[in-house]
């Protein structure tokens, strides 16, 4: 593969811009932040984009490539016919900020308000004990490179702009998950997970599943599970009738 | 508005710059003493490049091995630095890292098991026993990212996407930074008691490395800017495997953890060719025989260990001979084989981004094929010269931790030494900045004029009639350092590299930027280069002046190690613009440490 590709990417800012077309000379297993790079070195020293491991580890590099959401440093230009122009396009549901780099503070503004691990105390020794088998899942979660595109592709941040004070997203929902899941946490956040976080709001269309780099089950293994628990602590009408005559 | 009011102010008792693993448990570590505490890196906030770290930390826990102790992995690391390490750094960070490395524990991070549930340890190069907790192969996104979520809960105030140019001085100490916003390209002056620079490496100067973007030796060039010390700025690792094949991902870090798990390095002649290369001082614990290699994976007693896990320098200078005598993989490096060695679900277990890595980026199955390897540029073991306890540098209130200081990893680094250093040093480092501070009696005093000219220096890519490209400097400042300064250096070459050198500086002064402040890298890589050209400078003039091979540094023209320099480190200082090299003493060793070394 010695070819030219015809690049369309997307450069402007919050008052406004246009898809630029750049046609870069493409080889063998290059991807596309390669080319966005080549753009930048001879054509266009000033596009912004953001980047850092190239390998698929820091999730900084994510934009929308012909209208799908990808790390651009693992998506490879020999997925796309070279006949027709390749579209570069900045994630969608943050605020721009130049190019193809947006204002991702909303998903930092969540983690905050996620309640801190709060580990039980450890053996005698000072240490823990734990399972393979029972942080399995766990790591699963914590295998999450915070790319965001679950975010970006989330229906419920994506089209709702009033929901996102409400809503924490499929990240925080794994993030919340994990921490349920582990087997050291002691903290109830529950009332948190239905109230804060909102995840009533989700319903399970998987899209933040279908975009995963890290390939998370986020929606069958975190969102699901998170959701049942909160069915049968809350909704529940035996538990119902056991909480009043408590009196809780 | 006159003088700094035009700028947005900050002031804080501490702050912390970078925010990898030394910087983040730095700044957790000062808070935690109740100092104000700010944290400003150049990226988001987790993105830092301790996220690639990928086969573990290494910490004398002896979950696997109970025989494993602070003084076996202190004896490894000194070795593994050819000696040069500073004894009381190496010393510290041995005895300290099981107790961080459980501290992460308890903040949430979960670490692989063994059966018995305790954390499980995977050998790597020149560690003696199996030492290094990991989480398959994503060791460093773990403990990034607990930190990362622990500073969270702490309320420590991060600048993210701020980039520091400048340290500013109150006389001799230090008074606070200038910095810029990446998104804004806003400036911010930082009034500060004591800055913590924790700004990782260099590798950006070379053309294949392993590193990010962010990578261009800022923090050595502030600190030597200010006035601090470095030393051992010859000493550049380059790590064994590397991706090689496609062109674009050349340089992509492939895990020691490969060959830890069982991996070998074979040549196109199929030769495991790594038992050629033994050398004198590692002979008597290395395996001489296949078999016995192979044994050694699970009798650590009768056995000695493969070859293949050497220190990181003796395996890249015998991959990269191999390659220069011809018996190279197609593509320019040599096959690094697991597929033949072990069950294709022992290798996704253990090596699961490895295999996603190879799978998407190379079309190699790595369960089914070999991976196609060669030397890439990874760390800097040079960096500013600190107190062993304190980290403190040559400054008053300046402090370094982790890769941008030097010391603790003398003329080579062990693989996992680098994030137990990070945790080690990373709390010492917040914890000694902070007790500086409070005895500090007042803040600093920034001076207007001297804030004015360091700005009107940032603006200048903007201005002028220059037309050099930015990237086109870097690119052939790299390529430069890569043919002149690279794994195998003579003083020629080296010599030669002064001169391109100072070419590259004055076109760096002609760089001209187009576009406006926001978000734009060709403005941002070009106030990058002054800082890669610094670095790439203190090298090279290291290089030159260390007349034996050692470590990250051989000469072709001096290829023994020469007893003279076994006892003294190169400082780089600059005094008046210019840069200096002086030999020092290294600080002697304690005899009950030497002892250690000599029932070998």
């Amino acid at each position: 593969m010695n070819d030219e590709a015809i690049m369309h990417v997307f450069r402007g800012d919050a008052r406004g811009g246009e898809f630029r077309e750049y046609r870069v000379p493409v080889e063998e297993g290059m991807v596309v932040l390669d080319v966005l790079h080549r753009i930048q070195a001879a054509q266009a020293n000033d596009l912004a984009i953001r980047w850092n491991c190239k390998a698929g580890k820091c999730g900084s590099c994510s934009a929308e490539v012909n209208g799908r959401p990808r790390l651009t440093c693992m998506t490879r230009m020999d997925l796309f016919p070279l006949d027709r122009p390749i579209t570069v396009a900045p994630l969608r549901t943050f605020p721009i900020i130049r190019d193809l780099v947006t204002d991702v503070s909303f998903n930092y503004e969540v983690a905050k308000k996620i309640p801190a691990f709060q580990p039980r105390p450890p053996e005698p020794d000072g240490t823990y004990r734990m399972k393979q088998a029972d942080i399995d899942r766990g790591q699963e979660f914590r295998k999450c490179i915070e790319c965001f595109l679950c975010q970006n592709v989330c229906h419920v941040i994506r089209d709702h702009d009033e929901k996102k004070r409400s809503f924490a997203g499929p990240r925080f929902f794994i993030r919340l998950a994990e921490l349920d899941m582990h087997p050291l946490d002691t903290l109830d956040r529950r009332a948190m997970i239905r109230d804060v976080a909102g995840i009533g709001l989700c319903n399970i269309t998987k899209c933040c599943t279908d975009v995963c780099p890290e390939h998370i089950h986020i929606t069958d293994n975190g969102i699901i599970p998170l959701k049942e628990r909160l069915v049968d602590d809350y909704y529940d009408p035996i538990a119902w009738v056991i909480r009043k005559l408590r009196g809780k | 508005m006159t003088g700094l009011d035009r700028y947005e102010r900050q002031e804080y008792d501490v702050i912390v710059v970078g925010a990898g693993g030394a910087g983040l448990r730095a700044a957790i570590e000062a808070s935690a003493q109740g100092v104000r505490t700010a944290l400003v890196c150049k990226s988001l906030l987790g993105k830092a490049h301790t996220v690639m770290a990928e086969g573990g930390v290494a910490a004398a826990l002896g979950n696997i091995y109970p025989e494993d102790n602070w003084q076996v992995h202190f004896r490894d690391t000194m070795r593994g630095g050819k000696m040069l390490n500073n004894w009381r750094m190496a010393q510290l960070h041995a005895q300290e890292s099981p107790e961080r490395v459980l501290e992460l524990e308890r903040w949430g991070a979960l670490f692989d098991r063994t059966p018995d549930g305790r954390i499980l340890q995977r050998d790597f190069g020149g560690h003696r026993y199996a030492r290094l907790a990991h989480v398959g192969d994503r060791t460093g996104l773990e403990i990034i990212r607990t930190l990362q979520q622990h500073a969270v809960h702490r309320g420590i105030d991060v600048f993210m996407e701020c980039t520091v140019a400048r340290l500013l001085k109150d006389g001799d100490r230090i008074g606070g930074v200038v910095a810029y916003w990446r998104p804004t390209g806003e400036f911010v002056v930082f009034t500060a008691k004591a800055v913590v620079l924790a700004t990782g490496g260099i590798g950006k100067a070379y053309a294949i490395t392993s590193n990010s973007w962010e990578y261009t030796g800022d923090g050595h060039s502030l600190a030597l800017w200010a006035g601090a010390d470095l030393i051992d700025m010859e000493f550049v690792q380059f790590h064994p495997t590397g991706m090689v094949w496609p062109p674009s991902v050349r340089g992509v870090l492939v895990t020691e953890g490969v060959r830890g798990d069982g991996g070998m390095l074979v040549n196109s002649k199929r030769e495991r060719f790594m038992f050629r290369y033994i050398p004198e001082m590692f002979r008597a614990e290395t395996a001489e025989t296949e078999e016995e290699a192979e044994r050694w994976y699970t009798d650590k007693k009768t056995a000695r260990r493969t070859p293949e896990l050497l220190p990181r320098d003796e395996v890249a200078r015998a991959i990269n001979a191999e390659i220069r005598a011809g018996r190279g993989s197609p593509h320019g490096g040599v096959y690094l084989d697991i597929a033949s060695r072990r069950p294709a679900d022992y290798i996704r277990r253990r090596l699961p981004s490895m295999y996603h890595q190879f799978k998407e980026l190379a079309d190699v199955d790595i369960t089914k094929q070999p991976m196609e390897v060669g030397p890439t540029c990874h760390y800097m073991m040079g960096g500013v010269r600190v107190d062993a306890d304190s980290t403190a540098s040559t400054v008053p209130g300046l402090f370094a931790a982790g890769e941008v200081a030097g010391g603790l990893h003398g003329a080579n680094r062990l693989g996992g030494n680098s994030l137990s250093d990070l945790l080690v040093f990373g709390r010492r480092a917040g914890l000694y900045a902070a007790e500086y501070a409070k005895e500090l009696p007042a803040m600093p005093r920034v001076d207007a004029a001297e804030v004015e000219a360091i700005v009107r220096e940032l603006r200048v890519p903007f201005e002028g009639a220059a037309n050099e490209n930015p990237y086109a400097v870097q690119r052939d400042l790299q390529e430069a350092m890569h043919s002149l300064v690279g794994i195998i250096r003579t003083e020629v070459e080296l010599k030669e590299a002064v001169q391109r050198l100072e070419t590259l500086k004055e076109r760096a002064q002609r760089v001209r930027v187009e576009g406006g402040r926001t978000y734009n890298p060709g403005w941002h890589l070009a106030l990058d280069l002054r800082s890669l050209l610094t670095v790439s400078e203190a090298i090279t003039l290291a290089a030159i002046e260390r007349k034996e091979s050692r470590g990250g540094h051989t000469r072709d023209d001096y290829p023994k190690a020469d007893p003279h320099f076994a006892r003294v480190n190169l400082v780089i200082r600059r005094r008046d613009d210019k840069m200096t090299v002086t030999e020092e003493p290294l600080p002697g060793m304690p005899g009950e440490l030497q002892k250690l070394f000599e029932d070998t």
